[in-house]
């Protein structure tokens, strides 16, 4: 059975039609990575998923059940989770604050600090609990954001972009942390590091203009010639 | 028992230590302050924690007092339902306000809650004949009495006043280190990323545009009933800027900040009446050397500087 399921979702800019008749299937457990060039729709799409933009055509089912019309929070309380690609954090909150923001809503008083503890250790962010999320480097703030996702110990997990902006040594702790993760979690994964997509996806989708263009196992992907021509550059 | 907590009740405790140490004037104006910190601290839960800027919390204040003025005036009821009766008018105000209100954000919520205000104001005029808004009525000394004590009487005044202040300040002590409180913050620092971790944005401005206004309706209630008057002066803008001022002086987003700035700026301008009649040329230029030097107002530089802690 699908964990989420869209069937000709479409928004338009204006004029512009970013996103058009994507049918995207995600199975309960997959990691899906999401790929295709600057501007070819992924966040468009995503952002519909979760809410955050409504559609302009088309349909969301999540969990096994219409989601199109439901707002963004009842959405995230359904069991998805975002982390957005333009880092959106409480900057003048400390990093533990944030993150027992997302914490919170899942975790009763009891467990409460030790899951902000665990997640916390989870990014490796746990010597920084204590600073103002808006002092920490910027990479170090993406983390935050990642562990916002995590924090809310969801049954989706969208991330776009996360690896932007971090170490090399920082992206293979992220590749380990989503390898741990997907036991427990299906995940749609926005990645313009080829290296990350091939380590953890299932499945790839490639999109490109608003349109997937092709869908497949990682080796199917990157010997589609379709996929060469528009997106790894030939 | 945590620090935030030792100093909330060590205010308390010198608060009620002040009522029999304190020389006539300043127990009268500190009963006054009391009351009035009360009002700030409801526009403090709006403005502070929730990161709503209200200009008409004048009409919260004028329901709580109009609500317990008119049903003691033509119904002659005792304080014990007056004064709930007056919270309970201002929470049904904040919330058909909230709901109007709130289609609205920022700038537009500034001036909506604005013009909420003065059509309030408008009313108790129209209705003059029953509100005798331009000239105000008194509360007989005979009406103000609650548990047998006569309110009229300095003492028992101070002393309810800082009843009523204990338990709004400990509630809201409590208010912001829940996860209520926590959502409120969040939701001030960071709409949209509330929003996409789950929370509901609008019906949590809603519960704060209510309590936020039951709070101060419980301010005009108490402030008719303790003081003796009630009138449409109470409803007027200046009304609606002084919480706003208080908090702002005291720092916003602080529990103790509303009782801070209030005193502040009531003895700031006590005094500067003393030397001058311009006594809001004063508080501007005391206010203007605050956002100079303390920007986040007295409690929020204590903050910064020696008390990261502080709630
Ligand atoms: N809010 C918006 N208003 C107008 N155009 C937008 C908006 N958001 C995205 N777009 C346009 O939609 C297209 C897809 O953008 P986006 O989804 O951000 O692409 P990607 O994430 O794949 O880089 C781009 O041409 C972008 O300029
Ligand atoms: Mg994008």
């Amino acid at each position: 059975m699908s964990l989420l399921l869209t069937e000709g979702l479409g928004r338009r800019f204006g004029g512009l039609e970013a996103v058009r008749d994507v049918d995207l299937a995600l199975r309960e457990g997959e990691v899906r990575a999401l790929i295709g060039p600057n501007g070819a729709g992924k966040t468009t799409l995503v952002s519909m998923l979760c809410g955050r933009i409504a559609a302009s055509s088309g349909r969301i089912h999540f969990a096994g059940r219409e989601v199109t019309r439901l707002p963004a929070h009842r959405r995230i309380r359904m069991g998805m989770a975002y982390t957005f690609q333009i880092t959106s954090i409480f900057a003048e909150l400390t990093v533990r604050e944030n993150v027992r923001l997302a914490v919170q809503r899942v975790a009763d008083d009891a467990a409460l600090e030790l899951r902000v503890a665990e997640t916390l250790a989870c990014v490796g962010l746990e010597g920084r609990a204590d600073q103002r999320a808006g002092d920490l480097a910027y990479g170090h703030q993406r983390l935050v954001e990642v562990a916002m996702g995590l924090g809310q110990a969801p049954r989706l997990l969208i991330l776009d972009e996360p690896t932007q902006g971090l170490s090399d040594g920082e992206v293979a702790g992220f590749v380990a942390l989503i390898r741990a993760v997907a036991r427990e979690t299906t995940v749609l994964l926005i990645e313009h590091n080829i290296d990350v997509v091939m380590a953890l996806a299932d499945r790839i989708t490639v999109l490109n203009f608003g349109r997937v263009i092709a869908e497949g196992a990682p080796a199917e992907i990157r010997a589609d010639p379709v996929v060469q021509e528009a997106y790894l550059g030939g | 028992m945590s620090r935030a907590l030792v100093l909330h009740l060590g205010l308390i405790a010198v608060l009620f230590a002040a009522a029999f140490l304190l020389p006539a004037y300043h127990h009268g104006n500190l009963a006054r302050i009391m009351v009035l910190a009360v009002y700030a601290m409801g526009y403090n839960i709006l403005f502070g924690y929730a990161g709503l800027l209200s200009l008409g919390h004048a009409m919260f204040f004028a329901a709580g007092m109009y609500g317990m003025g008119l049903t003691v005036r033509y119904w002659d009821w005792p304080m014990i339902l007056a004064l709930p009766f007056g919270t309970l008018a201002a929470a049904a105000l904040a919330l058909l306000v909230a709901v109007l209100a709130l289609r609205t954000a920022g700038v537009a919520f500034m001036i909506v809650t604005l013009m909420f205000s003065q059509a309030g104001f408008l009313v108790i005029l129209y209705f003059n004949p029953i509100t005798r808004g331009d000239e105000g009525f008194v509360i007989p000394q005979a009406a103000r009495r609650l548990a047998g004590l006569d309110l009229s009487d300095p003492m028992n005044r101070y002393l309810a006043a800082l009843v009523l202040f204990s338990v709004v300040l400990l509630a809201c002590h409590r208010l912001v280190l829940s996860r209520l409180g926590r959502v409120l913050v969040a939701i001030r620092e960071n709409e949209e990323r509330a929003r996409l971790l789950g929370y509901d944005v609008w019906a949590h401005k809603l519960g704060a545009v209510v309590l936020s206004g039951s709070v101060a309706g419980a301010a005009g209630a108490a402030y008719g009933a303790l003081f003796g008057s009630v009138g449409a002066s109470f409803a007027e803008v200046p009304f609606s800027i002084l919480p706003l001022l208080y908090v702002l002086a005291g720092g916003a987003g602080t529990v103790i900040g509303p009782f801070v700035g209030t005193a502040f700026m009531f003895y700031l301008r006590d005094l500067a009446g003393t030397v001058t009649d311009a006594h809001m040329l004063v508080a501007g230029a005391a206010l203007i050397a605050l956002t100079l030097f303390a920007r986040r107002g007295l409690m929020g530089l204590v903050r910064a500087r020696w008390a990261g802690w502080l709630p």
